[in-house]
């Protein structure tokens, strides 16, 4: 994983650690103290436990099979990032990876000829409900969580009404390559999953994209929304984009999914898993702070405690109150290391007389800013 | 600074075994409920139905019982188009969906024969609370002549069932039971122990002793199930089969993910489903990890059927039958017209097997992936455009 | 000043916007009336009114727990769980004994109350926000009932069955219970200190600590009696069902319909500003409708659109009447406020 090296360069350019003069091994480390960082630490450890327990997950083949399936939640949660650095939620993500299944089910179904139209339009059925989703949050004022509520139970209503509980079938098999194939015949691990390269570029174009204006309004918005506004930016623009940006993610991880595994009820709780996975990632729910590539990160980790689990044969019932479990403590370092960091770092952000939070703010919470 | 940290460590530290003294407090009650789920007698009467002898016509086999008790309804014998009122567990899957779309086809059918004026729906979508509502409205306010439900849950529903009985109009229960025998019929395949023995005996006969099945199962605490699997998992343990569960929830990427990384852990070499959703997706991780067939069990979905002859794997469908959403009604008609029916009507539950999987194809040519290919509607008006256009209600 | 600062907030903010979801109410009640007439359907008739009274008694008493964490600030997701844990609880202590009743509910209120507990000291303490420590809270509540319960467990004995069919003239006894719960928390809310100081530390955490208020409490009161109240509901459906169910919280969806009526009732998701008063309003808008599409057969996919469209709407509606208030609310917070602890537009709604 060649990400490793990133969130160090990310918290000096973003948090004004005073890292840029120290050496690459004390700013890897400075970076591994930070929640942002925590999740690769947390990656490296899951994975060598994974490999110790059974060594056959260790083999090239294996691990690159893995990371390709893995493409799709990690992509949402990139998604999911935007918003919640925002300081929003997306409730509405699980809602619109079905949609985007069943469109791709009944409109793709035996005509490759269709594939590229089909594709077309997913993508721009993700982009109109992003932008429905963040116009009601910014103009009407309503908050986030609510209006993703919202389009989420509207969406999984209509689909349900419009095309029946499931798709009629699965896509032609032209349609279904891009989240199944790969590049064959590779020399060491077989195969180089498409999905794979797919999550490598979009985490690429998401990192350039945060060092751009456009990301630092986001996390600007998302740490002070009034600050941000009286600086110029113009909040509701960003914020929208995020909503649009964070539906196209989860339109692409549909796209994925329904070649990776087609059939029904995909999707559903995706929304779950990618905040979990953005938290794991040591992105602070409330904005304004934490890393696009830790989220990702946080959805490998949280794959890899769920192979881990299986690999120690932890009873498949007592699964969900291990995960629930791991993600408290998760969340609860990487909350006080923020805490840590605020206090200790060189200079704050912001003056803050005392940041430890009782309660942490809500994101999505708040009516959307002024436009 | 450090006082405030100490003391935060303090409470988390006591929540945290807060937590654990819950887990384990409670760990000693829970394994006598474990031992209560499986019903040996409940097996042994299931296992014993699947080669009874079923009365009447096998070409109607949603008309056919095993002989028994038989209910007499010469009270309600009557003339006149009758109201039904049907509550509704919920149409959230194909499989409940296909049955509804039949059973809508059979009312047609009925209010052309004039047996029946109209049938009032209400879906609970999934929950007990909102299905015990349903039926207290129907008393109250449905102005119904016949009461049908297909409950949500077998003991939770029961007192809203006994309250519906009260009313002294007929009541017909289907598909999960209720714990009262107060309705007029009850109505369902032979059950969840059958279908557990057709699976678990199907894959004992074709795996040796000491083989690995992958259970995949939807969802805990789900009574019809759990015996599915209480009887599956009875079998495999007496006969040595090895076994590694996990639930899904019918989710084909989550059983995807599990069967390559079990499949990476070591040979599979057998695949038993509690449901048949997303089975495609699990003989797709043999594909794509390049491993042999597994020996597997899905269901009578089109999907699996499709698939199953595609790649020729030895397979079972096993059928919890669809086409017993069209006996409701008919039992309705047969009620007002005071025929006796079974006091307790036991359908045939058969699994289709490789000599039949050509036959069921032909027959459901054309229609979608979430069909089920014993639905029994063929003969209905709008075959097949209702079960491709799928539109519910 | 956060004690006045609350105290305004209730009086000063609360009836308005309470009269707002009353008059949403009453449109509701109007259209429903209407269109329940034209299925041939009295909406006033004895059973149609009880049925719609008794569709408000769970989710009331969930909403009206979850009112309490959300005006704090904080969200609970582990509800659904704990009501299904507290049904099973009571149903396998009570195992059909009417002697068992009493130690049944003290046991599940008690088990409840550690839940909330939990919660409460993760959300305070640790601070981890309480969308994931309930979130992580609820997976493990429902790891143990998954492991333990394969289906329903318990029984409720006759006399606590009894309980649910009782009525009072045309109102069910669960409907009671659950408008004495709400009387009693809107009490709490209004007339004592640590509800005061709820809202303070929901309004703006910072600045009630910086006024010398000790901020856990609050949030931990309202997160053990946010899990009560869910107990008490898995008590309600344990007299309704008769039986304790593993999965009779998930079924009803309780997390997310609960949050959507305590927004629906006006109460800021934000925290700091609502009350149960509308909450309760909330629920009842949601049992008219559900109730209206039911006599009408909506499909049930097209009910799931019509609840998702209402909920935006109806609080689209209320977050209008915030934008009028907005400057003169704007120019106090700025001074209130600590420059950057808070940002303002939390303090502005």
């Amino acid at each position: 994983m060649s990400t490793t090296t990133r969130p160090a360069s990310d918290a000096g350019e973003r948090r004004g650690l005073p890292a840029h003069s120290r050496s690459l091994g004390a700013r890897l480390a400075a970076g591994a103290a930070t929640p942002g960082g925590a999740v690769y630490v947390l990656v490296v450890v899951l994975l060598v436990s994974i490999i110790i327990s059974n060594p056959n997950f260790g083999e090239p083949g294996a691990l690159i099979r893995f990371a390709g399936r893995t493409a799709p939640i990690a992509i949402a949660a990139m998604g999911q990032y935007y918003v919640i650095v925002s300081g929003e939620f997306d409730l509405s993500m699980g809602a619109v990876v079905t949609t985007q299944v069943v469109i791709a089910g009944n409109l793709a179904g035996d005509d490759s000829g269709q594939v590229v139209p089909v594709l077309v339009l997913m993508l721009v059925v993700g982009a109109l409900i992003g932008l429905v989703n963040g116009l009601l949050t910014t103009l009407l004022r309503v908050p986030s969580f609510i209006v993703t509520l919202g389009t989420m139970l509207a969406l999984f209503g209509l689909l349900r009404y419009v095309a029946g509980v499931a798709p009629a079938g699965n896509p032609v098999d032209e349609f279904r390559e891009i989240g199944r194939g790969g590049f064959e015949d590779v020399p060491v691990v077989e195969v180089v999953p498409y999905p794979l390269i797919i999550v490598v570029v979009l985490a690429t174009l998401a990192a350039f994209s945060m060092r751009r204006p456009f990301g630092r309004s986001l996390v600007a918005v998302g740490d002070n929304p009034e600050a941000a506004r009286l600086g110029g930016t113009s909040v509701w623009w960003v914020k929208t984009r995020a909503f649009i940006i964070s539906s196209l993610s989860a339109t692409v991880a549909g796209i994925i999914l329904v070649g990776y595994a087609g059939g029904r009820a995909v999707g559903q709780g995706y929304e779950f898993s990618a905040i979990t996975a953005v938290v794991v990632g040591g992105v602070l729910l409330g904005g304004g702070r934490g890393w696009v590539l830790s989220a990702a990160a946080g959805a490998y980790a949280l794959e890899l405690l769920f192979v881990l689990l299986t690999v120690l044969d932890v009873p498949s019932t007592w699964r969900d109150s291990v995960q629930g479990l791991i993600i408290i403590v998760a969340v609860a370092a990487s909350a006080r290391v923020w805490q840590v960091g605020r206090r200790s770092g060189a200079p704050p952000p912001t003056s803050e007389p005392d940041s430890s939070t009782p309660t942490p703010p809500t994101p999505g919470t708040h009516q959307g800013e002024q436009p | 600074m450090k006082r405030h940290a100490t003391r935060r460590v303090f409470a988390a530290a006591a929540a945290l075994t807060l937590l654990a003294a819950c887990g384990s407090d409670t760990d000693d009650a829970s394994s006598d409920d474990g031992q209560e789920w499986y019903v040996q007698a409940d097996f042994d009467e299931q296992n014993e139905q699947r080669d009874a002898t079923f009365e009447g016509d096998p070409a109607t086999p949603w008309l056919q019982y095993i002989d028994g008790e038989m209910t007499d309804t010469a009270a309600f014998a009557s003339a006149g188009a009758k109201k039904v009122c049907f509550a509704n567990a919920s149409v959230s899957n194909p499989w409940r969906q296909t049955g509804f779309l039949t059973m809508q086809q059979q009312l047609v059918v009925l209010q052309e024969q004039g047996a029946i004026s109209e049938m009032e729906t209400r879906d609970a979508q999934d929950d007990d609370n909102t299905q015990i509502a349903d039926i207290d409205y129907f008393i109250s306010e449905g102005n119904c002549d016949a009461f049908i439900i297909s409950p949500n849950s077998t003991a939770a529903i029961t007192p809203a069932v006994e309250r519906a009985c009260e009313t002294g109009k007929p009541v017909v229960v289907f598909d999960r039971g209720v714990e009262t025998d107060c309705a007029t019929t009850f109505i369902h395949p032979i059950g969840g122990y059958a279908w557990g023995i057709d699976t678990a005996e199907f894959l004992v006969d074709n795996l040796e002793e000491g083989d690995k099945v992958i259970a995949l199962r939807i969802l805990p605490g789900v009574d019809v199930l759990e015996t599915r699997w209480a009887a599956a998992e009875k079998i495999f343990e007496d006969n040595g089969i090895e076994t590694e569960d996990h639930f899904t929830g019918g989710d084909p990427a989550e059983i995807k993910k599990i069967m390559s990384d079990a499949l990476v852990q070591g040979d599979v070499d057998g695949v038993w489903m509690d449901a048949g959703d997303g089975a495609v997706a699990a003989i797709e991780a043999f594909e794509d990890a390049g491993a042999d067939y597994p020996v597997m069990t899905g269901e009578d979905e089109m999907s699996f059927l499709r698939k199953w002859e595609e790649t020729g794997l030895t397979g079972l469908a096993p059928v919890y039958s669809n086409f017993q959403w069209r006996t409701p009604l008919l039992a309705v008609q047969m009620i007002f017209a005071g025929q006796p029916v079974p006091a307790e009507w036991v359908l045939p539950q058969t699994p289709i097997t490789e000599d039949q999987r050509a036959e069921f194809l032909e027959a459901n040519e054309g229609l979608p992936d979430g069909h089920y290919a014993k639905f029994g509607g063929e003969d209905l008006p709008g075959f097949p455009q209702v079960w491709i256009d799928r539109k519910v209600g | 000043m956060s004690a006045a600062t609350a105290r305004r907030r209730i009086l000063g903010a609360g009836p308005s916007s309470t009269v707002i979801v009353y008059l949403v109410l009453l449109a509701v009640v109007v259209v429903g009336a209407i269109l329940t007439a034209t299925a041939d359907r009295n909406f006033f008739s004895g059973g149609n009114v009880a049925a719609i009274l008794t569709a408000t008694s769970i989710l009331g008493l969930v909403a009206i727990g979850q009112t309490l964490v959300i005006l704090v600030g904080s969200l609970d997701l582990s509800v659904p769980y704990v009501v299904s844990l507290a049904s099973i609880i009571g149903g396998t202590t009570m195992a059909g004994e009417a002697s068992n009743i009493l130690p049944a509910v003290l046991l599940t209120l008690a088990v409840s109350a550690a839940i909330g507990l939990v919660s409460g000291l993760v959300v305070s303490q640790l601070h981890v926000h309480g969308f994931i420590a309930t979130l992580g809270v609820g997976l493990i509540v429902s790891g143990y009932l998954g492991t333990n319960y394969q289906g329903s467990s318990g029984s409720a004995p006759k006399a606590f069955r009894a309980l649910d069919e009782a009525k009072v003239g045309p109102v069910p006894v669960s409907v009671l219970i659950m408008l004495g719960l709400a009387a009693l928390v809107l009490l709490l809310l209004s007339r004592t200190r640590i509800g005061h100081h709820m809202y303070a530390v929901g309004g703006s955490p910072d600045v009630a600590r910086l006024s010398g208020l000790r901020t856990s409490p609050p949030v931990i009161l309202a997160h053990v009696l946010c899990s009560v109240m869910a107990g008490v509901a898995g008590l309600l459906l344990l007299s309704r069902l008769s039986v304790g169910s593993p999965t009779i919280g998930s079924q009803g969806g309780y997390d997310l319909l609960s949050i959507a009526a305590v927004v629906l009732g006006g109460t800021l998701l934000a925290g700091g500003r609502g009350g149960v008063v509308g909450t309760l309003g909330g629920v009842a808008i949601f049992a008219v409708m559900d109730n209206t599409m039911g006599a009408l057969e909506v499909n049930p996919f097209l009910k799931d659109v019509v609840r998702g469209v209402i909920i935006i709407a109806a609080v689209a509606v209320y977050a209008r009447r915030n934008l009028q208030v907005r400057p003169a609310r704007f120019d106090r917070s700025v001074a209130d406020a600590p420059a950057g602890s808070t940002p303002p537009a939390q303090e502005v709604r």
